[in-house]
């Protein structure tokens, strides 16, 4: 499954309940204010990289790059694409999850 | 699979969720309905929205049986961070764990969220 | 592959609008089809042709319209949702005794039974909202 999250995750709790609930092996697409998760040097960043065992990370670039989010600080383990890459996540995978 | 993640009467998505599960019932379609994080609150017993001037909306969950809406999952774990149990409900429903919740995600054609 | 797109969220407001306009477009450029946009809670305000931003930004509204010519998309607007929130075309303004209607081009008010339908027949479905 690929499950998108689009929230701050210091702002909601969006994030926490995707990787709550999504099954290992899963993708997860931070989109919109979830970039903000992608970023090393936060106080959220053991977490997503102790998550990134379990599950494939990838952020949407074009949001990145809008709220001046440098590709260079990325978490290493994050892959990103843009919306054509979105799609095809969407299509190699058998249903979309979105957390709102 | 509708899951319902938010509170009623702060914002719409509860009462424009339920009408999307009570479509979904009138197309005959096998509707799961997760109630998970805030969206527990929706089943909180006792709403009274007198002096709110909210339409309540509350009593619609115990009308959802009768349009052949049977399967209602509450996830244990967004229950118990909420001080609430099953006594605390509207409705009978299916306590599952966020484990149990996940393999049943896996299961369904389309999940909408509200 | 078949998609349905749900837009639940309102314009400028949210950046979903955007989000959900950016992939459908690249949903139709990597040669898939898109059965129906469904706009659905504050999404229906996608749909109104009085929107009017600033000069300098983009019109989601019209951005819409225009897609959906191009590709022959039918982008429909819930209506339980739309009459809550003042969204109107021409049969619902006379049904509801309204003295104006303000449906975008390219646009329809339909049943949420469009939802359900597009859910059972898209290959894919993906909501983009608040």
């Amino acid at each position: 499954m690929l499950h998108t999250v689009n929230k701050s995750p210091y702002e909601k709790g969006s994030l926490d309940t995707c990787l709550r609930l999504a099954k290992q092996g899963s993708t997860i697409l931070l989109i919109e204010d979830a970039v903000y998760a992608a970023i090393t040097g936060s106080s959220l960043e053991s977490k997503i990289r102790q998550a990134s065992k379990q599950y494939e990370f990838c952020v949407l670039g074009p949001d990145l790059k809008a709220r001046g989010l440098d590709e260079a600080k990325l978490i290493d383990s994050i892959r990103v694409v843009d919306y054509g890459g979105f799609v095809d996540l969407a299509v190699s995978h058998d249903r979309v999850q979105s957390w709102l | 699979m509708c899951i319902n993640r938010r509170a009623p009467y702060g914002t719409i998505y509860a009462l424009e969720g339920l009408e999307v599960v009570l479509m979904g019932a009138a197309f005959e379609q096998d509707i799961s309905v997760v109630y998970l994080d805030d969206g527990v609150y929706q089943l909180k017993k006792g709403q009274d929205t007198t002096d709110s001037s909210i339409k309540n909306f509350s009593p619609t969950y115990r009308a959802l049986a009768s349009y052949g809406v049977e399967k209602l999952y509450v996830e244990t774990e967004s229950m118990e961070d909420r001080g609430l149990s099953e006594h605390d409900l509207i409705v009978p429903v299916k306590m599952i764990s966020g484990a149990e919740l996940t393999e049943l995600m896996e299961q369904q054609d389309v999940i909408l969220n509200y | 592959m078949k998609f349905g797109i749900i837009v639940s969220a309102g314009p400028y407001t949210h950046q979903a609008s955007d989000t959900a306009y950016q992939f459908s477009k690249a949903v139709l450029e990597r040669g898939h089809e898109i059965l129906r946009i469904f706009f659905y809670h504050d999404g229906v305000n996608n749909g109104t042709r009085l929107t009017t931003p600033p000069q300098d930004d983009r019109h989601i509204t019209n951005r819409w319209s225009e897609l959906a010519a191009k590709h022959e998309l039918d982008l429909v607007v819930c209506v339980a949702a739309a009459q809550r929130r003042g969204i109107v075309d021409v049969g619902e303004a006379k049904r509801h005794g309204k003295d104006a209607n303000n449906i975008a081009p390219g646009f329809r008010i339909s049943g949420l039974g469009q939802l359900i339908e597009v859910g059972i027949q898209a290959d894919r479905v993906i909501t983009f909202g608040d």
